[in-house]
């Protein structure tokens, strides 16, 4: 098990590294400086501004003085948000993208699963067919579409919950957010479930528990269960990165100070060095979740584990 | 053989009832796009001062109503959907025959270029491919040709997956040992036999990336990365329609509930198409 992990770890570093450098390496030959505007800066003041982000040095001085203090955690300071460094950004927003996208996400994965096996057990009957018809419904509607719908329901019309607005630690603030954030992962949750679960239940091993009178419920939650979630779990990357994705649109549209409201301000100015941090942190989160899965795969399915 | 494969696809297609609905709304949806606009005397960059962010109704036409500069939300509706249509399209043509070209060199080829090809793409795969398109926007600016470059390079994986796999299977047909035999080049071969062979199950599979993309273009235009003013896509107007919703819900509801509609659709029937194509999955 050990030495699997250390297998996947050892693939996924050198990923993360390829994917800082062509970051990196694309910023720096992009046309155009952090430092155009409208009106042009009288060249001292440039030539100053240059030396104090270390622009002035050569390339690579500058890539390994990236690396290096990527390694300690800093990302460099904002060349918009004056004043503030990308990871004093990163905190700040951090907490709350990763309480909505938590919840999210064990919202998804519980709800969805259960949908699904509901779905699987009413095979071809009206059950079935209106479940995954709304899961249609849940992957195609877009969360921009879905977060003003539901802002214009329960804000405006029932005045139930606030349509947009952040206030530390109130959770009514949170709800439409993270409801916009569950459907999607929710609904692909309840198809992959549903599939795999049709899947399971035609297997040899299967037949023979309920031939030997086995109750559903035990065939369900002993046998059938753990292989059918292997397809779940090989979701779990694609969902956190979908969730990370809806994130971008729900805090820009509610207001909350997430990372992803962060990145896109930060897409719409040009920061580079925010925009660089925030692609870094977000590929660090994907390919650390790939990891996850990997390990959950293995532990799922033994037949991963033994096969090298 | 191909005959038939086509033919039972059909049959299996039109039997379906959630096929044909979506299919049937589709088509009309193309239809009202290209030629909605004549029917509704209002032009797309009018401003009618007298009827600012109106509601819907048939005075002066404004069956949508209009926007906050007074402009049809019928006729700027229709446009934007035009817009988000030819993005579809052409990004999904863009990720077609880059997915068809590498797909088809990794299956044929095979061994250690194969390998090295397929571990690309999956390290792709595994990346935050938005973040990718939206960091190109901030490198290069804000153009519309970029962004049918960068959205299409993002849907090509998953198209060269199953190219590839379909390759690898022709690879060993005897018309390829012929072709082999005849004296023709490895190039020569992937164009005209492999190509050819893959591409029908692999245009089913396209049309499934028809909706991600345009839902990713409106995704990007929602969030004023894609599309640029005076242009609009749907995108755009979601955007505009979210901001006014309070006073002015319709803003919002028409351009929204026309992509909802179209994406559904075309999810609907990119599935059931596949299930046609695919007997293995037809439960």
């Amino acid at each position: 098990m050990l030495r699997y992990f250390l297998k996947r770890l050892g693939g996924a570093i050198p990923t993360l590294f390829i994917i800082v450098t062509l970051s990196f390496l694309l910023i720096r030959i992009a046309p155009g400086g952090p430092f155009d505007q409208e009106k042009s800066l009288p060249p001292q003041i440039l030539a100053n501004l240059q030396s104090a982000y270390g622009l002035d040095q050569p390339l690579w001085v500058q890539y390994t003085r990236y690396l290096r203090s990527l390694l300690h955690g800093d990302f460099g300071p904002s060349f918009r948000y004056k004043d503030f460094t990308v990871t004093e950004l990163i905190g700040q927003g951090l907490p709350v993208t990763a309480e909505i996208g938590a919840a999210a996400l064990i919202l998804a994965l519980t709800l969805g699963m259960l949908v699904g096996i509901l779905a699987a057990l009413r095979h071809d009957r009206p059950a079935d067919y209106t479940l995954m018809t709304l899961a249609v419904a849940g992957i195609a509607v877009p969360s921009f579409v879905v977060l003003p719908l539901l802002g214009l329901l329960f804000g405006i019309y029932v005045h139930w919950l606030p349509v947009a607005g952040w206030e530390p630690g109130s959770m009514r603030h949170l709800i439409l957010p993270i409801v916009t954030l569950t459907l999607p992962p929710l609904a692909y949750v309840a198809r992959l479930t549903r599939a795999s679960f049709l899947d399971v239940l035609q297997r040899p091993f299967i037949r023979t528990a309920f031939a030997m009178g086995l109750p559903m419920r035990v065939v369900i939650l002993r046998h059938a269960l753990r292989p059918a979630l292997i397809p779940v779990a090989g979701y779990l990357a694609p969902a956190v990165a979908s969730i990370m994705t809806g994130s971008l649109v729900v805090e820009s549209i509610a207001g909350l100070p997430g990372v992803g409201r962060y990145l896109v301000q930060g897409a719409l100015n040009r920061d580079y060095t925010l925009v660089l941090g925030m692609v870094v942190l977000y590929s660090a989160i994907l390919v650390g979740m790939g990891l996850l899965v990997d390990l959950l795969y293995a532990w799922l399915d033994p037949r991963i584990r033994f096969e090298r | 053989m191909t005959e038939t494969l086509w033919g039972t696809a059909r049959r299996r297609l039109l039997a379906n009832r959630g096929a044909r609905i979506s299919l049937g709304i589709i088509v009309a949806l193309v239809a009202l796009t290209v030629m909605g606009p004549w029917l509704n005397p209002n032009r797309v960059e009018t401003l009618d001062w007298s009827f600012v962010a109106a509601d819907p109704g048939f005075v002066h036409a404004h069956w949508f109503g209009t926007d906050r500069l007074g402009r049809d939300l019928y006729v700027r509706t229709l446009a934007g959907a035009r817009v988000s249509m030819i993005v579809g399209l052409v990004a999904s043509a863009v990720s077609l025959s880059l997915g068809l070209m590498y797909g088809a060199i990794a299956g044929y080829v095979g061994g250690r270029t194969d390998d090295v090809m397929m571990r690309i793409v999956e390290i792709l795969g595994g990346l935050p491919l938005i973040f990718f398109v939206i960091f190109l926007t901030v490198v290069f600016g804000r153009n519309e040709y970029l962004l049918f470059v960068s959205i299409g390079a993002v849907g090509w994986l998953t198209l060269a997956r199953i190219v590839r796999g379909q390759a690898l299977s022709i690879r060993r047909q005897e018309y390829i040992e012929a072709a082999i035999a005849s004296g023709a080049g490895t190039a020569r071969i992937i164009c005209t036999h492999v190509l050819p062979n893959v591409i029908g199950p692999v245009i089913v599979y396209a049309t499934l990336t028809v909706p991600q993309i345009i839902l990713l273009e409106s995704f990007l235009s929602f969030l004023g990365l894609g599309i640029q003013e005076p242009r609009a896509s749907l995108g755009t107007l979601i955007a505009e329609g979210a901001g006014e919703m309070e006073a002015a819900p319709w803003i919002l509801l028409a351009p929204g509930a026309f992509l909802t509609l179209l994406l559904v659709c075309l999810n609907i029937f990119g599935d059931r198409l596949r299930d046609a194509f695919d007997a293995g999955t037809r439960r």
